[in-house]
């Protein structure tokens, strides 16, 4: 199988280049990551980050075949090839497939990404019922991977001012917990033209998150309740 | 750079990992405004506590009738009465509180109708000291692990916790005195070393599942920090006693939650029986980890595995419905269906024992404080040192660690250790001059890799350790393979000596730090193989063909290790617990 490869080290390389590698011992069930760990076996210079291997830690996103995935449980029998793999779009590049995620990471704590209570806490759990649980369900399972938010055109155009999908993603998990008590200030805080408002539902983060979350969806219901709580 | 050169940054506590452990202390430490810093080897939420699916246990008895003595009893027996009945004890009361302020931190636990959160049933539980099975086990669908990680690491960002994200530490550094106060570490992203002084330095540095081939554990998980303790001088205790988790999936490794069988799953053989009815007559699928990954390891070899090779059991849940499935197992369900191309709710799940958890470690104190044998002590308190977690051993786990209790003591030892440390910044207010030898040998570990030329590729020497491991410390032991274990490992560690490695990059170098994490897991290995050589009995998860029953009379002691010569000790169980009376070793049946 043939793959083509980002390849860039800003100590060496002026520029970022493509390198060819091929792999022959393919077998059924291989993902890309191994095909990747397998490339790096005979090149140990080519970087990429990687730990658990099965799509929980959110190492391994980068751009495979034009689209942001997880190599980890990327099936390689589902690319064409050569398989071009590139870093997270848009996103400096450290090395190679490594991207410095501290400008996603920033936009994830700009939304104050913690269950606030402003009650006494009782001496044991705070109730929520099972249907107010349920409503987290596609909110909390994010592994900041950054797919999402590196696929969207939102994002490429305004990266500093729109928060992009993933960390909208995260306000609406808090907006939606019975739990929390800053439900408004965290709307006031998205009210404003780019950081909410530059969503324009071209929904790549919903073709592109490996969990199958729908950060779209929770963009809308969040717009929804700052209408609600407007009238 | 040079040596004289690097940057020293100046802290009350150091955490080397931010897996739960780390992040439950850094958050106590923060809001007791001491001064912490946190070195990650990858982002925190990339750690490996991520990964956790069934839950925590504590003895809330929101389902069923339960104590915190029950669960302490548990424990116990699930050690096999190697585990220190003091910390059990102190873990299992601590348990519900633990997890309501996990709650209030924001971890979307699954809940019950009353509102209170869902407990479910594991391996290992009962009622009344080894009555009816108990339900003990809090969960948040079966990604527990990700909803904890993820609730801690937002809760320090409140707190603003400093964060050195992606920084290796490299070794610890001592004062003369045997003083620990602090770490050499490097920024992987740049290559430049610092050296972060710290009045106290907590270990959270995780287990070692990448000793074996095929394991459930990610990739970082390299023993750093139990290496690192080695290196300091201190012994490892208890490393012979290493999990097999019973249903990972079949050749590849990804686990399968014991929660599959807590909500209602069960193992067949290739005749369709239920297997765990020969072993476990009353507890069934849910006995303890050892007895179950036995079970299906002599299924297997008896003739009675499924597949082509009959190499495997399978884990059946289509009968439970895709409603709960979906409800209780969406994580499990969907490494089915990527991994292996099934669902689930529909066929049955291939599975075999897979290298899980290090139930060995670092031995500490309830404190969390790191102690090692001085003289005729057997039990003298580091100075500045803590360790939490998978990385130490406190010892809650024993011989065999129960699921649901791996979340637990993370999160009730990492708070333990940072209240501790909290009181001890109170009587140390000053940075102790290090010796700067220490600081020397760090550095020449990690130059040692600029060296260049021909030499073995780090790749080839991590391959044959995972299969030397794997033949020679598996699920059953004998003398000879442990012996043969033993002269392999030592092999390995003398190529070691001529490994190279080809990129000199100071740019996320990530074949150095793949070389760093191999010398480390090369001490661990070392230390498991030697520990398990010596152990002649069989408790727990240690099973000896040889010997192939329990030896209180001589065993019920902890192994230590000892970097230098390979040096042996034992010392004793501590089977006096704080409050109630102690459990005396009985047979151990399920």
């Amino acid at each position: 199988m043939r793959f083509k490869i980002y390849r860039y080290n800003p100590e060496t390389d002026k520029e970022p280049w493509m390198q060819e590698y091929r792999l022959d011992d393919i077998r059924p069930g291989m993902m890309l990551l191994d095909a990747l760990l397998a490339i790096k076996e005979k090149d140990p210079t080519l970087g990429f980050r990687r730990s658990c291997k099965e799509g929980v830690c959110g190492s391994d996103g980068m751009n495979i075949n034009g689209t942001n995935g997880l190599a980890c449980i990327t099936l390689l029998s589902d690319l064409k090839e050569p398989v071009e793999i590139r870093p997270l779009p848009r996103l400096p590049v450290i090395r190679d497939l490594i991207v410095d995620m501290e400008p996603f990471y920033k936009q994830y704590r700009d939304v104050k990404p913690y269950l606030t209570v402003k009650d006494p806490l009782p001496e044991v759990e705070l109730k929520q019922s099972p249907d107010d649980r349920d409503k987290l369900d596609g909110l909390y399972e994010c592994i900041l991977c950054g797919c999402c938010t590196t696929s969207c055109p939102s994002f490429w155009w305004n990266p500093d001012k729109f928060l992009g999908p993933a960390a909208l993603l995260q306000a609406a998990r808090f907006i939606m917990d019975t739990r929390d008590q800053a439900t408004g200030e965290r709307l006031d805080a998205l009210d404003d033209p780019f950081k909410l408002f530059r969503c324009h539902t071209i929904m790549n983060c919903v073709q592109v998150c490996p969990k199958g979350l729908n950060p779209t969806r929770a963009i809308g219901e969040i717009k929804k309740i700052m209408v609600k709580k407007s009238l | 750079m040079s040596i004289q050169n690097i940057e020293r940054r100046r802290f009350d506590a150091l955490i080397i990992g931010a897996g739960g452990g780390g992040l439950r202390a850094a958050l106590q430490l923060a809001e007791a405004e001491a001064s912490v810093a946190v070195v990650s080897k990858v982002f925190p939420t990339r750690s490996h506590t991520v990964a956790a699916q069934g839950g925590m246990n504590a003895a809330l008895a929101n389902v069923l009738p339960d104590n915190w003595h029950w669960h302490m009893f548990d424990t116990v027996k699930g050690s096999d009465y190697l585990g220190d009945q003091d910390a059990i004890e102190y873990m299992c009361r601590a348990a519900p509180k633990v997890v309501y302020e996990m709650e209030h931190f924001g971890v979307p636990f699954s809940r019950l109708d009353n509102g209170k959160i869902y407990q479910r049933p594991f391996g290992g539980q009962s009622q009344n000291f080894g009555g009816d099975q108990a339900a003990r086990t809090c969960a948040a669908a079966d990604r527990t692990g990700h909803a904890i990680l993820h609730s801690l690491y937002q809760q320090n960002i409140r707190a603003k916790t400093n964060f050195f994200d992606e920084y290796f530490a490299v070794d610890l550094l001592k004062d003369e005195a045997g003083n620990v106060l602090g770490a050499f570490v490097f920024n992987i992203h740049t290559g430049e070393e610092l050296i972060i002084e710290a009045k106290t330095t907590l270990l959270a540095t995780g287990g070692a599942g990448q000793l074996y081939r095929t394991t459930t554990n990610a990739m970082i998980n390299t023993g750093d920090g139990m290496a690192m303790a080695l290196r300091a001088g201190l012994p490892l205790q208890d490393m012979e006693f290493f999990q097999f988790h019973p249903t990972g999936i079949a050749g590849r490794g990804m686990l399968i939650t014991e929660g599959a069988r807590g909500e209602g799953g069960y193992l067949v053989n290739v005749k369709g029986e239920r297997l765990m009815e020969r072993y476990a007559p009353k507890a069934k699928d849910l006995a303890s980890r050892d007895v179950v990954s036995r079970a299906i390891y002599t299924e297997v070899k008896e003739g009675r595995g499924c597949g082509p090779e009959q190499d495997h059991v399978m884990l059946k849940l289509d009968h439970l419905g895709t409603d709960v499935i979906q409800k209780r197992l969406p994580g499990i369900r969907q490494t089915c269906i990527t991994f292996l191309g099934i669902d689930p709710a529909e066929h049955p799940i291939p599975v075999y024992p897979t290298a899980h958890y290090t139930m060995g470690g670092i031995p500490t104190d309830r404190f969390g404080r790191v102690v090692t044998p001085v003289k005729d002590t057997p039990e003298e308190v580091v100075n500045g040192l803590y360790a939490a977690g998978e990385c130490a051993c406190v010892s809650v786990h024993g011989a065999n660690r129960l699921g649901g209790n791996s979340i637990l003591d993370i999160l009730v030892f990492g708070r333990a250790a940072a209240n501790h440390i909290i009181d001890y910044l109170k009587d140390v207010r000053y940075h102790k001059p290090m010796d700067e030898n220490s600081v020397d040998r760090a550095y020449e570990r990690l130059h040692r890799w600029d060296r260049t030329g021909d030499g073995e590729s780090v790749e080839q020497l991590r391959k044959d350790l995972k299969r030397t491991m794997e033949d020679n410390c598996g699920v059953f032991r004998t003398r000879d393979i442990l012996e043969n274990g033993v002269k392999e490992v030592h092999k390995l560690q003398e190529r070691m000596k001529n490994a190279r490695i080809t990129d000199h990059s100071g740019l996320f170098n990530t074949a150095r730090v793949e070389a760093l994490e191999l010398e480390n897991l090369m001490d661990v290995a070392l230390a498991t193989v030697y520990s398990a050589c010596a152990r002649q009995e069989s408790r727990g998860a240690h099973s000896r063909i040889d010997f192939p029953e329990r030896n209180d009379i001589h065993w019920m002691k902890h192994t230590l290790f000892f970097r230098e010569n390979c040096k042996l000790d034992f010392k004793p169980v501590r089977t006096k617990p704080l409050s109630v009376a102690s459990f005396p070793p009985k047979a151990r049946v399920y």
